[in-house]
């Protein structure tokens, strides 16, 4: 068993920010998270990219970030993933050391939420052939030694995360085809003027559309089936359209995704009140529950920016400090966030890509076909099995939401599958108990 | 308009009476609030197996079974309907002498079994732990998925004239069946196949058991039966403490289904951390390589119980003096496996035909009658 | 120079750089990590240990998400059938 002051669910760069601030001011923080190491989605770790000159390249807001972390005096603990909130104040964890499986109980005075936002997937023919990735998935797996060199790659579907997934491939030498952005240019307009408002941001995408000059930028376009190589079943090419006309891009892959949704389960299991499916917080980043703090993509999708600041305040206020001086910066990136989202709306036209009998439910394949005839979520989990998978719906949830307008219901534990034996803690053996300094 | 039968819950027993009902050619009408088979018939293992905790109990698990197993060419493939058996595993020597006896009883009912020793356990068995005594095999049980089968079933009944209304009841007084939104059904009968709800008929001596399952995710050929410890009967008969006995289920999936616990007086939909913990350890000590399979999800039921383990199948009679009530209610943990007997039962009861087993243990006339004799 | 270590993928060996994940030697070598259960091939999709597609059998132990795992020198990985 694990105490400290402050417990930080998530090694993003909300997570990241608000346990170097709670440090910082003396309380202990014990930082949590599911992957390797620190960084989350955007500052995944990985394979060291060597540029051109064989120099390492990096980040240089991840790198002091990061730095500012290993600085602070917080302790970091990799690997290991929250699946129930068994007591007050507790957490259960589990993890993979040398040893084997370990389950921890983690105990804290004040808890703070950073777990991120996962990429929408939405269901089309072809989407389950090998070679269609997630956007960030296809980016998360580059990272992690997947070599895309010399391969050519159309990225598509919403979102300013498709820009950055380009870039990154560039980067790793795979040829980009296209990039599809299902949102029109007049739906972008407004976001991209407003980017005047936030210079660091326009350097972002100025730094974007640099690697990518030579790229298409298909603006009001989406995909409308990846197309098989008869002979292999891998994926030779993906049909596209811009409602007008539609055309096939041949390729190797097809990264795609519908910009982010929110992690809120855990936010959820703890009864967390959210809204409009975010998790609602103050200007403290409170949330409903007491000692409870939310930062960054599950109070709603802002980008960078506004995780980095969210983070900031929630680690500034739960070690009992002011962030008032923060409060201006914070709403600044809200108004950004609430942009993005209008920017970034999802068409109608992408509620009617399936086909009949094309999967919605990867984890146990349950077609649209299926799924249509069904009343609710409820309905459809108990007769087809949707959502009944070991991703517990994080898929087809969003999906379904989409195509049906259906929203899941309560959250119960385990939040991830994990093994029988990790049911079974006893208090008693609990003896081991560790004061995070 | 009136029906014959208006069917208060569309559970798996409601569906189940609903077509029954309609097959005789009664005007049926099912009311149902939430989704088709949302409450226990989700929440349970489907499992269709010949229990023998007591004569009734085992005459009716019995017919129960083979009307199943006439079904069985019809259901669709969503239910999931296997024959896999059940396997009660005997830890001990002394368990090995129930084995005995149970075989003796089991054939002197007509239901065919088998016992194994030791070494023929482990043949059957490969992941149950080494040591046991040996076990029964039962080779007739089955393993179904419950929703669909009650989906099937409504389906069936609405295809032959039956009709489902979506709402709430409030109400069930002579044969006027009011709903929360206002509406008011009429019907020559009322039947409450509404599980532990007793909002209707609050003399219903039902009492709430509550259970935990857990799921895993795909292991195929891990188990081969069902599975089924000798102390699961011990714990179905406590009345008052919480127990947990060792039940487990393969599913056509290859998932397995774990469980299982009983627990009165909780009315908690949350899992208990503590009956889980011992329900889970307790599941390892049978079968070891558990404790590394990857548990999905974990949830609870509730069972209803009545006094003396045995169902309510008939006129609610010496439970209330409305004539129109009728009940299909208080199947504790044979719900799955006792729907088509109830079902078979209530219609013979309706329309005065002989029933192919006695009714008379599952009437809820018993309840006055044994209060009296206890009085 | 970085370091190259050497997994088993479906018994064909793989070489791969310290520090790659067991998801990057499936798809290097070809190979699924699972099959759906109407028998589609999958490999990872999410990347980030959340959509369980890229499950797969490692040393011996079935489901682990092959994502979230750093390959070791003399892994061993097969398919989930």
């Amino acid at each position: 068993m694990k105490h400290a002051d402050v417990i930080v669910v998530g090694a993003g760069p909300a997570g990241i920010a608000a346990a170097t601030a709670a440090a910082r001011h003396g309380r202990s923080v014990l930082l949590v998270d599911d992957n390797p190491g620190a960084g989350g989605q955007i500052w995944r770790g990985g394979i060291e990219n060597f540029d051109k000159a064989g120099e390492k390249r990096d980040d240089p807001a991840k790198t002091k970030a990061l730095k500012g972390l290993v600085s602070s005096g917080a302790t970091l603990l990799s690997g290991f993933r929250v699946f129930d909130a068994p007591g007050p104040s507790e957490l259960r964890a589990i993890g993979e050391t040398s040893e084997g499986t370990e389950v921890v109980t983690l105990r804290y005075d004040r808890l703070i939420l950073a777990t991120g936002a996962r990429e929408r997937f939405l269901p089309f023919p072809g989407w389950t052939l090998p070679g269609v990735f997630g956007a960030g998935g296809l980016q998360a797996l580059v990272k992690g030694g997947f070599a895309v060199e010399g391969k050519r790659v159309v990225v598509a579907g919403s979102g300013p995360l498709l820009l950055a997934v380009a870039a990154h491939l560039h980067e790793y030498k795979a040829s980009i085809a296209c990039i599809a952005e299902q949102a029109t240019t007049s739906q972008l307009a407004p976001f991209a003027s407003s980017l005047l408002s936030y210079p660091s941001k326009v350097w972002q995408g100025i730094s974007y559309r640099a690697t990518l000059y030579k790229t298409p930028y298909r603006t009001g376009s989406w995909p409308i089936s990846a197309m098989p190589n008869e002979a292999t079943g891998l994926l030779k090419s993906v049909q596209l359209t811009n409602g007008n006309k539609t055309w096939q891009e041949p390729c190797d892959m097809l990264a795609c995704g519908f910009h982010l949704v929110p992690n809120t389960e855990l936010a959820s299991l703890l009864n967390c009140k959210l809204q409009v499916g975010f998790v609602a917080v103050d200007e403290q980043q409170r949330t409903s529950v007491e000692n409870v703090y939310c930062a960054g993509e599950p109070t709603g999708i802002a980008g960078l920016d506004a995780a980095l600041i969210q983070g900031e305040i929630a680690g500034l206020v739960s070690a009992g400090q002011s962030a008032s001086h923060l409060h201006s910066r914070n709403l600044a990136e809200r108004r950004f966030g609430a942009r993005l989202e209008a920017a970034f709306r999802l068409r109608p036209e992408l509620r009617l890509l399936p086909a009949l009998e094309t999967i919605v439910c990867r984890c146990e394949d349950v077609t649209y076909e299926d799924l249509a005839a069904r009343s609710s979520w409820t309905d459809a989990k108990l007769q087809t099995r949707c959502g009944m998978g070991p991703c517990q719906g994080r898929i087809c949830g969003p999906a379904t939401q989409t195509l049906f307008g259906w929203t899941p219901k309560s959250v119960r534990p385990p939040l991830f599958p994990v093994p029988v034996s990790a049911f079974c803690v006893h208090d008693s053996q609990q003896t081991v108990s560790e004061e995070i300094a | 308009m009136e029906s014959d039968v208006l069917i208060v819950g569309a559970g798996i027993v409601g569906c189940a009476c609903a077509r029954e009902c309609a097959l005789a050619g009664l005007r049926v009408c099912i009311v149902e609030d939430s989704v088709t088979g949302g409450g226990a018939t989700a929440a349970g293992m489907g499992h269709i197996v010949v229990m023998d905790d007591s004569p009734a109990q085992f005459e009716l698990t019995r017919y129960s079974r083979s009307l199943w197993q006439q079904l069985l060419p019809k259901l669709p493939r969503s239910a999931e309907y296997e024959t896999r058996g059940t396997l009660w595993v005997a830890a001990d020597e002394e368990e090995m002498v129930e084995v005995r006896a149970k075989h003796s009883a089991y054939g002197a009912g007509g239901v065919r079994t088998e016992t194994l020793n030791e070494a023929e356990v482990a043949v059957e068995e490969p992941k149950l732990r080494a040591g046991l005594a040996g076990a029964l095999l039962v080779p007739d049980d089955g393993v179904i998925y419950p929703p669909a089968a009650a989906d099937w079933f409504l389906e069936r009944a609405l295809a032959i004239g039956a009709t489902i209304v979506r709402g709430k009841a409030i109400s069930a007084n002579k044969g006027e069946l009011r709903l929360a939104d206002g509406t008011k059904l009429r019907g020559e009968r009322i039947v409450l196949a509404t599980g532990t709800d007793c909002s209707l008929l609050p003399s219903l001596p039902i009492k709430k058991r509550k259970g935990h399952l857990l799921i895993t995710d795909r292991y195929p050929g891990f188990l081969h039966h069902q599975l089924v410890e000798l102390g699961y009967l011990k714990s179905a008969h406590k009345l008052e403490s919480d127990s947990v006995a060792f039940n487990i289920q393969p599913r056509r999936t290859g998932q397995l289904l774990i469980g299982s616990s009983r627990q009165y007086g909780d009315e908690d939909s949350k899992s208990d951390a503590a009956i889980l913990t011992q329900m889970l350890e307790r599941a390892q000590g049978y079968m070891p390589e558990l404790a590394q399979v990857s548990g999905l999800r974990v949830w609870t039921g509730f069972r209803a119980a009545t006094p003396d383990k045995l169902p309510l199948i008939g006129p609610a009679e010496g439970l209330t003096d409305d004539r129109t009530i009728w009940l299909a209610a208080g199947f504790e943990g044979l719900g799955i496996t006792n729907a088509p007997a109830a079902a078979r039962l209530l219609v013979d009861q309706m329309l005065g035909r002989a029933p192919e087993i006695d009714a008379a243990p599952y009437l809820p006339q018993r309840m006055t009658t044994q209060a009296a004799l206890h009085a | 120079m970085p370091e190259s270590i050497t997994v088993l993928v479906n018994g064909m060996p793989v070489q791969m750089q310290a520090g790659s994940i067991v998801s990057a030697a499936l798809l290097k070598a070809g190979e699924p990590c699972r099959l759906s259960v109407t028998a589609e091939p999958r490999t990872a999709l999410c990347g980030m240990g959340i959509c369980f597609e890229c499950r797969a059998t490692v040393n011996g132990v079935r489901h682990r998400r092959t994502c979230q795992m750093i390959c070791c020198d003399g892994m061993v990985v097969e398919s989930d059938r």
